[in-house]
């Protein structure tokens, strides 16, 4: 009991604190068309947040911009690094932003050949953030492995397979083990349930949803599924022709939708 | 026309100076960062990619009139590879040329790095078909080449780890990847690795030369050279359970030889040079009547 | 003594977009107030609001206009201006909620759909996996059931998982959406049990019951909601 009052105490402080990632005024232009225009919000710590909208919304722009593999046409994008300093995105060099990407963050892919390397084992794509950061002990990143496979539901037996062997769930999973393994506290994930049977889909939602409150992780989520929103997120925006038509809890906007938009949307939401 | 006033219409060592002087100024940025892969614009030699066509244009760059030149293919003097280009600089440059790794002041080499250690001003001249040592887990060069910028080398290891996944321990037996001065990783060209630790604070200058992908570095004398490895797995070059067969030499790189066709072999040393110089001083292996050293 | 929870001019309109924006107002200067300690029921036919009003309390539905003060952490907030990230807080701390549905997540056992709250707010899972057990079995849900998903349970199982998660937090202020509609006479009894020691631990609570005899057994005071209904100011 005194070491739960203790961690409650220690969530008081955090929320205290600057926000993880603070987005400002983001605007990203194509030429004259928007990508995403005038985006302002604020992460902290532990939340998740969805993206939601149509495909041309705005939202991937968005998340690439956020990502810093989009560079905006203007606005800010600070980040709160592990020392506790709030830096500008686009101000730091690129070996800090590349570590940063392979340490601090993690980035979960729609389509898992994108963020996996098919040709090397299961177990060398989990391993291979902790070698790029030193580990060098081939025992102990086997260990590791194996653990991330387990809490993945990946049978440990495949770990020297490639993942062209695994099905579409297996490779999703796999993939998110390879990001989770370095501990990132910020991850951002792209449509991650898109492309996969429904009953596929659940149970890597349920394991996200798992994951996500045991390690604390802050996820910025893009989706066009509502009930993926619904599951996994705390706060929603809502995008429209690359601009934020509606911000807030995901229960409320979801249950009370007040912009025109997010009632189209919420009513065209298949009841089964 | 005879072939000999035929080659004597060509430059000093085949390639004009200006061209030399380019190769020269890769060389020298290459020499101050130590394995970093400086671009150059390399040549048509005459003679096919994958024969030497940057070792060729390095050694043509480097060589002058008073030196010696070795040239060795799998430390042999004498195979096809070796005695082509050896004859194509005593043509074209008129030197002189030696198989005696002591004697020489330029070796040219493809595959093996001699037994004999090298000495200061000795400069020896690698033949490399790849020069990348990340080009088989990232095949975008543009990504390579920021992978060497910002040292983000995990993938090497990534390599290592399937090794032994696979087989149990690293089976990465040639093109060991090394890291240079704690910076660079660089591939050693397909030497095998027994070859590595020759390389580690070597007094002779060592110059790598890929024709085909343009890319010369180079490690100056004195380079720590470490070949990568794991904590558990630690890095070890090939053990052979016999001595050479000719002249009895242990701790040595030995090529099998295949005797007759009921399965007779025998293991000599792949250092034809090392292997001749022992036996010139009486020392024998078992295949021609052992002589105790 | 201190209240827990103070509404004030409290609104609440719906407007359709989708039906040429056409406003539906539903609650109008609505005030009550909640003591610790005490359950407050909140009366009234059906449609009058009594659920549009538990659910912007929870902040679940925009209020329009008014406050919604929540003493939190020693201080006052004001729910109907708080951000989503206090909201939050507020949830996490303050005001609990049991809702009339579960909301089934699939693939997640009944034991842990109970656990969560107390995991969510740092207590090690052994222990809030005791706890969430030691209520399913006062509510009696079988305990062959509790490794499963409730999704395949009956409306009243499902009803009691969703109390148990609701009451194993220590929320100085409970939200009750009918939380007895589909149980049976002992479970009914059971629920009021519980509501009788939560108001024994200074717990504050406001429910919607249409069963009058657990309104009887819980209810303090009841708070009429058709004094907030809006056309009678039209009138």
């Amino acid at each position: 009991m005194i070491a739960a009052a203790a961690k409650i105490e220690n969530l008081d402080r955090s929320s205290e604190a600057l926000p993880l990632l603070s987005v400002r005024s983001l605007t990203r232009t194509y030429g004259t068309r928007i990508g995403c225009a005038d985006v302002s919000f604020d992460i902290w710590p532990g939340e998740v947040l969805a993206i939601v909208g149509e495909s041309g919304s705005g939202k991937t722009t968005l998340l690439n911009c956020i990502s810093t593999r989009l560079e905006p046409t203007s606005g800010t994008i600070s980040y709160r690094m592990r020392d506790g300093e709030m830096r500008d995105l686009y101000q730091l060099g690129e070996a800090e932003r590349r570590h940063l990407l392979r340490t601090d963050w993690g980035f979960v892919h729609q389509n898992p050949a994108d963020g996996l390397r098919m040709t090397v084992s299961a177990g060398a794509n989990v391993g291979e953030r902790l070698m790029a950061v030193g580990q060098r002990h081939y025992g102990r990143l086997r260990a590791t492995a194996t653990d991330w496979l387990g809490r993945v539901e990946i049978d440990a037996g495949r770990i020297d397979d490639q993942p062209r062997a695994f099905s579409g769930g297996m490779r999703q999973r796999l993939q998110i083990a390879r990001n989770l393994v370095t501990a990132p506290r910020l991850v951002f994930m792209d449509e991650p349930t898109g492309g996969l049977d429904v009953s596929v889909q659940a149970r890597l939602l349920d394991l996200l949803r798992g994951l996500v409150n045991d390690l604390g992780l802050a996820v910025i989520i893009v989706t066009h599924d509502l009930a993926v929103a619904r599951l996994l997120s705390h706060r929603m925006l809502v995008m429209k022709d690359g601009r934020v038509v509606e911000h807030g809890l995901t229960d409320r906007l979801l249950d009370d939708p007040q912009a025109p938009y997010t009632q189209l949307l919420v009513s065209s939401i298949l009841q089964v | 026309m005879t072939a000999r006033t035929q080659a004597s219409s060509y430059n000093f060592a085949y390639l004009d100076e200006q061209t030399k002087r380019m190769i020269r100024r890769a060389i020298l940025k290459a020499i101050a960062i130590p394995g970093y892969q400086v671009p150059f614009a390399s040549r048509e030699m005459p003679m096919p990619y994958g024969w030497g066509t940057g070792g060729v244009q390095v050694t043509a760059a480097i060589l002058g009139p008073d030196d010696v030149l070795k040239v060795i293919d799998q430390g042999a003097d004498d195979t096809t590879n070796a005695v082509s280009i050896r004859k194509f600089f005593e043509r074209v440059a008129d030197v002189e040329t030696t198989t005696r790794t002591v004697d020489a002041t330029i070796i040219q080499t493809r595959h093996r790095i001699p037994e004999t250690p090298l000495r200061e001003g000795q400069v020896l001249v690698y033949q490399v078909p790849i020069p990348e040592p990340l080009r088989f887990l990232e095949p975008r060069e543009t990504e390579t080449r920021k992978m060497h910028a910002l040292e983000e080398y995990g993938l090497m290891h990534v390599k290592l780890y399937e090794d032994i996944a696979r087989n149990g321990h690293i089976a990465t037996t040639y093109a060991y990847p090394v890291k240079v001065e704690g910076r660079y990783v660089m591939d050693p060209s397909p030497t095998p690795k027994f070859d590595n630790p020759k390389m580690h604070m070597s007094e002779a200058l060592q110059l790598f030369g890929a024709g085909r992908e343009k890319r010369i570095y180079a490690l100056p004398p004195h380079t720590e050279v470490v070949s990568l490895d794991f904590e558990d797995h630690p890095f070890e070059v090939q053990r052979f359970d016999k001595p050479c067969a000719l002249c009895g030499g242990g701790q040595v790189y030995l090529d099998e030889v295949v005797l007759d066709d009921r399965g007779g072999r025998m293991f000599v040393c792949s250092d034809t040079d090392h292997c001749e110089s022992r036996r010139a001083e009486g020392l024998r292996g078992e295949l021609l009547g052992e002589v105790a050293q | 003594m201190i209240s827990a929870l103070i509404v004030s001019d409290l609104a609440k309109t719906f407007k359709m977009h989708l039906r040429g924006g056409i406003e539906l107002p539903v609650i109008a200067d609505a005030a009550f107030l909640l003591r610790p300690g005490q359950c407050a029921v909140l009366g009234g036919p059906s449609g009058a609001g009594k659920s549009s009003i538990l659910k912007m309390l929870y902040g679940n539905y925009v209020a329009n206009a008014g406050q919604i003060l929540v003493r939190h952490r020693g201080r006052e907030v004001d729910l109907v201006r708080a951000e989503p990230r206090a909201i939050l807080e507020l949830r996490r701390e303050t005001i609990g909620y049991v809702s009339q549905f579960l909301r089934v997540v699939p693939r997640v056992s009944a034991l842990d759909i109970v656990a969560e709250p107390l995991v969510e707010r740092g207590i090690d899972r052994p222990q809030a996996t005791r706890r969430a057990g030691d209520l399913l079995s006062r509510l009696n849900l079988p305990e062959r059931l509790w490794s499963l998903p409730p999704a395949t349970f009956s409306g009243g199982e499902q009803q009691r998982v969703n109390i148990a998660r609701g009451f194993i937090t220590d929320h100085p202020i409970l939200l009750l959406d009918e939380p007895t509609a589909s149980l049976d006479a002992v479970n009914r009894s059971v629920v009021i049990d519980m509501i009788a020691e939560k108001k024994e631990t200074g717990v504050a609570l406001l429910g919607i019951f249409h069963d009058a005899d657990v309104r009887g057994a819980v209810a303090d005071t009841i708070i009429d909601v058709t004094g907030f209904a809006p056309h009678r100011r039209d009138a």
